[in-house]
């Protein structure tokens, strides 16, 4: 399999990985291009699919990820991509990745999935953990008895894999088997009336009859769409009508929908205890449960997960700070060595001042990021994040938010591109667009450089790990605040269910943990060296023209006439700094000022603020930039730290976090929201709202603070 | 007959009917809380607003007024 095959004369295979959420199909799909090679991953505009591309005995196999789903509703977004996928896209077999741990729940998809009339194999996942359980499956009984394959596979340990592969490149070959689908007699009564009826009339369709006549009793509205318009239907409809009654009778509920939920469930029990065998008695609780009565205990279950955040913010700070000593000198020396060989005074200071200083302030912060990523990863992974949103919602409720609003929010920690993406998981659009309105208020990860600078400046490093805490946690409770304001002003209405399934804790995969870290860090750093490089050489170029020639003449001759070196130095110092305030970035600042004097910011926090706009990240490079070229930094104390302690008053500065915590994310988060939204209109309600609420409570808090300090 | 939401810790119940309408009937059954389904109440969040339950293996979080639409009898 290692060698590439031709992609020209070798033959496609198209592979749909379909299951329910949480049965492990990412890792699988993790295993199977490891084994092989590349992922790709292609978010496009509302889908949200990993395709894998990779070779195998000639062919060239195409595996697309699809969000998990429970059943073929169009109750969630996910749900809908999958369905929609399915029904519409082309593929060639569809992998169905069920957990054998819990294979009943499982099935109840794969039922569904049999009455496509595609070819379907399979992956009877977590086959090892199933085994630790005393868990047994026969999966030659399993397939006979379903008329599918049914592998054994493991994505942790790898098992099974080959095989599964193979087990599709057989299936695809094959002519279509049909699945063995049996329902109660009465039902079965029903189809066959059905089959006979469209047999007699010649109906031409690839789906076979069968499969028709489960999807109209299931009242499946595409299959109704084709028929609709056939001769048949007016003699057929009275039929389906009679047939549905039969069975709605049949199961005491006036739901057929919920009817055939209950012949699937009784057809997968039969198969379950046909092939599978419990060896060990399973004990009154299992690990899960008895870490459960802990985490979400009524009484401890909310003060464990504010000292898990709480911890999460002192490692950050803490050990994040180690480090930064080394990178900030690194960054230093660079400036140095490289500005040695660079004799033309304008591309030193472009290159110096500019990109390094600019990039340096952006880098040093990886390790902060790295802490909070893996804090986040560590959430995600070990399904901790449900129980937080089973302790939060009845208090989120209470603010109009919905406890898996938790997830988005939290992931809004890191990013906020894909919290604004995970907000799908709320079904209801009123929820979904509340919630896509405060994820804002819960500061990202760019922003941390920000924060990370300001308590550096003003606290002690014991203290600033507490600062960072108070900082993120207030900033959610902001949020939360904010959304029970609009919740009773604009987003009125019926609140959405909340029923959420509690996945089984597990210990993190390390690898999967490296992986989402090293990925989420390298696009961190490729922003510094692309995007914030551009735009800290935009902001040099912003702050060193026009050139004032008549400036410069002037305080030359002035340092010229001086003789002492500490004057000289002086002078120096005021003439750069009255340049910076003639150039572009300087009259933009000046600009502003106005604006922005009631919350005690100089021109540079101003301009700092504006071009925070296109990323944060900026806003540190920025700051950068604008004090290693024109403020009276002393020789000894030349960090941007003590740049800022120095220059900014301790006020002003509360006022700046406050801002940063509540304005626009940046440019790229503008984007994916008017997208999750559905409107540019709703970019523009939040850019008003963000700004109101920011510049409202940075005005309080300059005030106040200067009061009291 | 009563209803989930009544059910203490530990109880074992049998669904008796499902009184929620379309899509949250449809979102619990895809989940397998069902006719006939067995369901054991796990853990209770402060002042009932929140029940964890087991359906079969899974473990399902459901909001107080959820709960109140599933018609249970104890086992």
């Amino acid at each position: 399999m290692e060698e590439k095959s031709c992609p020209v004369i070798s033959k496609h295979i198209k592979v749909a990985l379909v299951g329910q959420p949480n049965v492990g199909k990412s890792m699988l799909i993790n295993s199977v291009s490891n084994a092989h090679l590349h992922v790709g991953n292609f978010s496009g505009v509302t889908v949200d699919k990993t395709e894998v591309l990779f070779d195998y005995k000639g062919y060239n196999f195409t595996v697309v990820d699809l969000p998990g789903t429970y059943a073929f509703t169009d109750y969630t977004i996910e749900e809908r991509v999958t369905h929609d996928y399915l029904c519409a896209e082309e593929y060639d077999v569809i992998i169905n990745v069920v957990d054998s741990t819990n294979l009943t729940k499982n099935l109840q998809l794969t039922a569904e999935l049999l009455t496509m009339s595609k070819k379907v194999v399979i992956a009877l996942n977590m086959s090892d953990e199933a085994q630790k359980e005393g868990i047994e499956i026969n999966a030659e009984y399993m397939s006979e008895l379903m008329g599918v394959p049914c592998v054994k596979v493991s994505a942790v340990t790898k098992e099974g894999i080959e095989k599964l592969i193979d087990t599709v490149l057989q299936k695809h070959q094959d002519k279509k088997v049909k699945p063995k689908l049996v329902f109660s007699e009465p039902v079965e009564e029903e189809i066959a009336q059905i089959v006979w009826y469209l047999d007699k009339h010649r109906f031409q369709s690839e789906n076979s009859y069968r499969n028709i006549a489960i999807n109209l009793l299931k009242n499946n509205k595409k299959t109704y769409e084709k028929l609709h318009d056939n001769p048949i239907w007016t003699e057929l409809q009275p039929i389906l009508i009679e047939a549905s009654k039969h069975i709605e009778l049949h199961h005491d509920s006036d739901d057929v929908k919920e009817a055939f939920a209950e012949e699937y469930a009784s057809f997968n029990r039969g198969i379950v205890a046909e092939v599978l065998k419990q060896k060990v008695k399973q004990e009154k609780k299992t690990i899960t449960e008895k870490i459960d009565s802990v985490l979400i205990h009524p009484l401890f279950g909310i003060p464990i997960f504010l000292f898990f955040m709480w911890s999460l913010f002192q490692l950050t700070f803490e050990v994040g700070a180690i480090p930064m000593d080394y990178i900030d000198a690194f960054f230093g020396w660079m400036g140095d060595t490289v500005g040695a060989t660079i004799s033309n005074e304008d591309i030193r200071s472009l290159v110096v001042d500019g990109i390094i200083a600019g990039v340096g302030a952006v880098v040093l912060f990886v390790p902060n990021i790295i802490i909070l990523f893996i804090g986040i990863a560590l959430l995600e992974s070990t399904g901790y994040m449900s129980r937080v949103a089973f302790l939060l919602d009845g208090f989120f409720h209470k603010f109009g938010l919905h406890g898996q609003s938790f997830i988005p929010l939290v992931t809004g920690f890191g990013c906020s591109i894909p919290a604004y993406m995970s907000a799908r998981i709320l079904k209801n659009d009123r929820d979904r667009l509340l919630t896509l309105f405060i994820i804002g208020f819960m500061s990202c990860g760019a922003r941390l450089p920000v924060y990370v600078l300001f308590a550096g400046a003003f606290f002690s490093p014991e203290m600033a790990g507490n600062i960072l805490f108070i900082i993120y946690i207030s900033g959610a409770m902001i949020g939360i605040i904010a959304a029970k304001v609009l919740k009773m002003t604009v987003f009125k209405g019926v609140d959405e269910p909340f029923v959420m399934e509690m996945p089984k804790y597990r210990l993190p995969s390390l690898k999967l943990i490296w992986h989402t870290v090293l990925t989420k860090t390298m696009m961190y750093l490729k922003k510094a060296g692309t995007f914030i490089a551009g735009a800290s050489m935009l902001v040099w170029f912003l702050s060193n023209y026009p050139h004032n020639l008549a400036l410069e003449a002037e305080y030359a001759q002035k340092i010229a006439v001086e003789s002492s070196a500490n004057e000289k130095q002086k002078l120096a110092n005021q003439r750069s700094s009255e340049l910076l305030e003639q150039s572009y970035l300087g009259s933009i600042g000046k600009f502003s000022e106005p604006l922005f004097a009631p919350l005690g910011f100089d021109w540079k926090m101003s301009v700092a603020l504006q071009t925070g706009l296109a990323a944060k990240e900026v806003v540190v490079s920025t700051l950068g930039v604008l004090y290693s070229l024109g403020s009276d930094v002393t020789e000894g104390d030349n960090t941007l730290v003590g740049a800022i302690s120095k220059n900014i008053s301790f006020a002003s500065a509360v006022a700046f976090i406050v801002v940063i915590m509540i304005y626009l994310p940046c440019l790229a988060a503008s984007v994916v929201f008017t997208r999750e939204a559905g409107g540019i209109r709703y970019f523009f309600y939040l850019l008003a709202f963000t700004s109101i609420v920011a510049y409202s409570l940075a005005f309080i808090a300059y005030n106040v603070t200067r009061i009291l300090v | 007959m009563k209803k989930l939401i009544e059910c203490e810790r530990g109880e074992k119940v049998r669904v008796l009917k499902l009184h929620a309408k379309d899509e949250l009937k449809q979102r619990l059954i895809s989940f397998g809380l069902m006719k006939e389904a067995i369901v054991e109440v796990l853990e209770q969040a402060p002042a009932k607003q929140t029940i964890e339950v087991k359906v079969g293996k899974m473990r399902l979080a459901l909001r107080a007024q959820e709960a109140e639409l599933i018609a249970v009898e104890v086992l």
